[in-house]
């Protein structure tokens, strides 16, 4: 009688998964359907006016058609690479530079009140901004683009970690050298597994805003990247490349930040 | 484990928080058999949590000394651990890893953490939850997985601060009897810092008072009763009548 209540309650529970799920994927089909109208009308509204009409190629249809050219020349493939590359490496060293500096920042109180105002103000310049000081200052151009994904990812990464630093119980700490740890057992046993879930959502929010550089930054001097493709592709009036391009951007995001998500599921330990 | 405890001496122990700041307590002497509960009652306030601190190495003193069979305390070490009032448990962890994370800091290697681990469990009853995540235990079970994260050490003594002051009076009442009986069975000397009369009796072989301010040790009662105890028990009463007195013209004096 008992099993088969349990296996009842078990059933109920995969069924109500089950609806949640498809309701999630019912909205968010209907959200990208209402997207995908409102795109279509644009380019409706582009094509059937004589001043615009030169960029029609826009619209959903045209941008459709030029995917499988896109693909298959591997203009998209390349052009996804470099980017991915570029900020990849920038997207470790901000990881790199930012977790050390939220630490410090969570750790310390001198090092907190010394860098609290000069990183708010680093953090509210633009990214982008920092560009003429990095081509200058850097051997190629795609260190400076580099540099510029750093500047803006090492921010988010740096504040997430300090404040998940800032939620630790200090009582762990007391039990952990209660019980012999050593300052590197209590970095790697403690402090690291209970700040993973503020550093991954750091990170999340560092590779949204990598992202959305990263675009701007390869406008210039380098001869690719998806910046590079939607630039070359604007000069060249080729609407609908450019339009797979900004497609192309927004899929990778969404992945990369699914991932993310992802991730952030894996390391997180609050029970809501 | 074959093991008989260790003497416990503490020596014209004085502790102030600053230079400049008042005396927690002053001239603190004890002494504590191997192999004795040893309770130390007294108010809120009087440095009976710090004096436990201190023995523990978490804390340095102004003055004396703590020595284990003539090992001084001066920082933490697997040999003497200490329990808190709340478990402070890592909540990332499942009970086995938090029982073990005492012996991973001590790089033992992972069979004989498992095989000590898994034994320890056993010991305070715990084995259908070893691969729960803590946070889904009760706050007596909680409990529990600190009390074996302390044993798993191994160590000589074992300090308690207020641990069973946030559970029910059931689990309580389990708890007291559990860590008497198998500190006893392990050879650990116990130090329990309680503002709980009933505790002292139910679980010490002996009881210190302390009071004022600065704290000082007061008085001190034997609490010679069989290992069986029960609040209701007639013997019981009687000294736990006597302590609570002895408590109470302590308290007096001083204040």
């Amino acid at each position: 009688m008992v099993a088969e209540i349990g296996t009842a309650q078990r059933s109920s529970v995969a069924v109500d998964v089950i609806l949640m799920i498809l309701r999630r994927l019912l909205f968010s089909a209907i959200g990208l359907g209402i997207l995908f109208a409102l795109w279509w009308f644009g380019g409706w509204l582009l094509e059937t006016n004589p001043a615009t009409m030169s960029f029609a190629d826009f619209g959903p249809f045209p941008t459709i058609d030029a995917v499988p050219y896109m693909v298959q020349s591997g203009t998209l493939l390349d052009a996804s690479q470099a980017s991915g590359y570029r900020m990849g490496i920038g997207l470790l060293l901000a990881i790199a530079t930012g977790i050390p500096i939220g630490i410090l920042m969570g750790r310390s109180n001198v090092f907190r009140k010394l860098s609290n105002t000069p990183f708010q103000f680093l953090r509210m310049v633009s990214p982008l901004s920092w560009e003429p000081i990095a081509v200058i200052a850097m051997p190629t151009w795609d260190h400076a683009i580099i540099f510029l994904i750093s500047m803006a990812a090492v921010w988010p990464v740096a504040f997430a970690t300090a404040a998940g630093l800032a939620k630790l119980d200090r009582a762990w700490f007391k039990v952990a050298r209660n019980l012999g740890a050593s300052w590197w057992d209590i970095l790697k046993e403690i402090i690291l597994p209970a700040i993973a879930f503020d550093v991954m959502t750091g990170i999340r929010l560092a590779l949204g805003v990598a992202w959305i550089v990263i675009v701007p930054a390869e406008f210039l001097g380098i001869t690719s990247g998806l910046g590079y493709t939607i630039q070359d592709s604007r000069e060249n009036l080729m609407y609908a490349d450019l339009a797979v391009t900004i497609l192309a951007i927004g899929i990778i995001g969404f992945l990369m930040d699914g991932v993310c998500q992802a991730l952030i599921k894996r390391f997180s330990w609050h029970r809501s | 484990m074959d093991r008989s405890g260790v003497q416990i001496s503490v020596q014209d122990l004085t502790h102030s928080y600053s230079s400049r700041g008042p005396v927690t307590f002053d001239q603190v002497n004890l002494e504590s058999k191997p192999g004795e509960v040893l309770a130390i009652i007294g108010r809120s306030g009087c440095g009976k949590s710090t004096l436990l601190h201190i023995m523990a190495g978490l804390l340095a003193p102004t003055a004396g000394s703590i020595r284990l069979n003539n090992i001084e305390v001066k920082e933490p070490s697997p040999k003497w651990v200490m329990m808190f009032q709340a478990p402070h448990l890592f909540p990332w962890m499942q009970v086995s890893q938090n029982v073990g994370i005492g012996l991973k800091f001590a790089n033992f290697a992972e069979d004989k953490i498992r095989e000590r681990v898994e034994k320890t469990i056993k010991l305070v009853d715990l084995e259908e939850f070893a691969e729960s995540n803590v946070q889904d235990l009760s706050g007596g079970q909680q409990q529990r997985v600190a009390l074996a994260r302390s044993l798993v050490m191994e160590p000589e003594m074992l300090l308690l601060d207020e641990p069973f002051s946030a559970l029910d009076a059931f689990t309580r009442a389990s708890l007291q009897k559990d860590v008497r009986s198998i500190a006893k069975s392990m050879g650990i000397n116990l130090v329990i810092v309680t503002h709980s009369i009933d505790e002292a009796v139910l679980m010490a072989d002996r009881a210190v008072i302390m009071a004022g301010s600065p704290g000082k040790i007061k008085e001190e009662i034997m609490v010679e009763l069989p290992e069986e105890r029960a609040a209701q028990d007639p013997e019981v009463q009687k000294i736990r009548g006597h302590l609570m007195e002895t408590f109470r013209q302590a308290s007096t004096v001083t204040h």
